[in-house]
């Protein structure tokens, strides 16, 4: 095994021994069993479908919680190794930037892995089967996108608060394209008007630069199983395309950073 | 932060970036265009679920959900038919926008203009029924859609009653300063249409006698019109001889 790498795995398992550290799985652990707790609460007040929307209901919230949790702990990771200079530190040795990074991103990969699969074992009571299994799958990818794109905006802003806002205002444009696609070429806006064409244009070209987290970890894989490998196939190459892309502008700034 | 030179940046990820980013795009203009589908159409949760989801701003919440539905509306080649959608829910989602907005008027536009445009005289009869419910809610702002519902009922479904009673229901709720005189007309001239020329000359005559039509153009024309009532009103009564 080449040096850099065996240095890079190393980094890995050291980023996944600070999230135990640092009690993120039980933070996460925490988080679902209150959001659990939340959807009984739906289910009793629910007067039909009580399953399909107990079920709904915490595999939507579940998903942005983690999320949520995921980016911020790897921009508070990633800021506080900066400001301690364990950076300045780790590349003073025989270590490549890229290496450090790389590194970085496999241990926070490692993480999103952990995180999808307590994640997925907390619907197991409430929808089992081959369903759970590609939707649990599809938020290790989808948590994976987020590992690279917080680990890219905290590198680029070095800040935790604007690296956040980054991080969700692009989650939530890449969940929602699809939909702004649609609004846009509604023929009810008189759709041979330029600016009307243009606009719609300019939605393409935006969804085109973004990865269509839309089709990722869908409720209806749960709740009406229309999840199948070759979706989740789709999935996984745009998460190599777009994380490949995402750790590749990533390492520019990072080898651009006067440290 | 300073920076470093570009020079710095090993030639690999400077090769590989523009690759990678064509890759993404290329990825992303084969992926075939979202779709909307009926199916996906679901019933909308209680007002009270929706109320908790706007996070304290149901006017804007409104809006958007006006959006996303208006999503399912497009035409056959680019999205799917209004044909195709299951109208119940639709008028479930209407009502419920409108309760999160009430002043809003796009949700009756919906209604009556678009939804209500179907080949499918079940469904047009659904939607003219929401909007004469949602008009009597709020009549003086929400009269242009019953007016052109009751077109809708006299010239596509040829249901000269329910056209009558909706003229009625404008005539009756909508006095408002705000309302034009021809929407509150609207009932005379659909009696004489009905062939019930003494009831359009009694209500044409109150309306006259009342002094609210002050328009001296208007006045002309009605009184012409209450002559030609009169005229049809005699040749239509069977001879005593």
């Amino acid at each position: 095994m080449p040096s850099t790498l065996r240095k890079a795995l190393t980094i890995a398992r050291f980023t996944l021994l600070e999230a135990v550290r640092t009690r993120l799985l039980g933070v996460v652990l925490i988080l679902l069993a209150l959001l659990f707790l939340a959807s009984l609460f739906v289910q009793h007040i629910s007067v039909t479908e009580t399953t399909r929307m107990q079920t709904g209901f915490l595999a939507a919230t579940a998903r942005m919680a983690v999320v949520f949790v995921l980016s911020l702990h790897v921009a508070g990771s990633m800021v506080r190794e900066f400001n301690d200079k364990g950076v300045d530190l780790l590349l003073s040795l025989a270590l490549p930037r890229g290496g450090y990074y790389i590194g970085r991103f496999l241990g926070f990969t490692g993480i999103a892995i952990a995180i999808a699969v307590l994640t997925t074992l907390a619907l197991v009571a409430l929808a089992p089967g081959q369903g759970l299994v590609l939707w649990g799958l599809s938020l290790a990818l989808e948590l994976t996108l987020v590992a690279a794109l917080a680990l890219f905006c905290v590198i680029t802003f070095a800040q935790i608060m604007s690296a956040i806002s980054f991080v969700i205002a692009f989650y939530l444009l890449a969940r929602s394209i699809s939909a702004v696609r649609l609004l846009s070429v509604s023929p009810l806006l008189a759709p041979n008007d330029w600016t009307n064409r243009a606009i719609a244009r300019l939605v393409d070209a935006l969804a085109w630069l973004l990865p269509d987290l839309d089709r990722f970890t869908s409720t209806a894989w749960l709740v009406d199983h229309t999840g199948s490998l070759a979706s989740l196939g789709l999935n996984a190459l745009q998460t190599l395309i777009y994380g490949g892309l995402l750790v590749v502008a990533g390492l520019f700034d990072l080898y651009r950073k006067d440290l | 932060m300073p920076q470093r030179r570009l020079a710095s940046v090993p030639r690999l990820i400077l090769g590989v970036a523009p690759i990678i980013l064509a890759v993404q795009v290329t990825f992303a203009v084969l992926q075939p265009r979202p779709q909307a589908r009926a199916e996906e159409l679901t019933p909308p949760p209680s007002v009270g679920v929706l109320r908790a989801l706007s996070l304290g701003d149901p006017i804007a919440f409104a809006q958007l959900l006006t959006l996303w539905l208006q999503a399912f509306d497009n035409q056959p080649g680019i999205s799917i038919r209004f044909l195709d959608l299951d109208y119940g829910k639709v008028e479930a989602w209407l009502q419920r926008i409108l309760e999160l907005d009430p002043r809003g008027q796009y949700p009756l536009l919906m209604a009556s203009q678009l939804y209500a445009e179907v080949p499918d005289e079940r469904k047009q009869r659904l939607m003219l029924d929401l909007v004469y419910r949602e008009f009597l809610r709020d009549p003086n702002r929400r009269w242009p859609w019953l007016a052109h519902a009751t077109i809708m009922a006299k010239h596509r479904l040829n249901d000269l009653p329910l056209a009558l009673r909706y003229a009625q229901a404008l005539a009756t709720h909508a006095t408002g300063a705000g309302v034009p005189h021809w929407a509150t007309q609207m009932q005379i001239f659909l009696y004489e249409d009905m062939g019930e020329y003494e009831t359009a000359r009694i209500l044409l005559g109150g309306l006259l006698d009342s002094g609210v039509v002050q328009d001296p153009h208007e006045l002309h024309l009605l009184i012409e019109r209450l002559n030609q009532l009169k005229d049809a009103e005699k040749s239509s009564k069977p001879s005593k001889n």
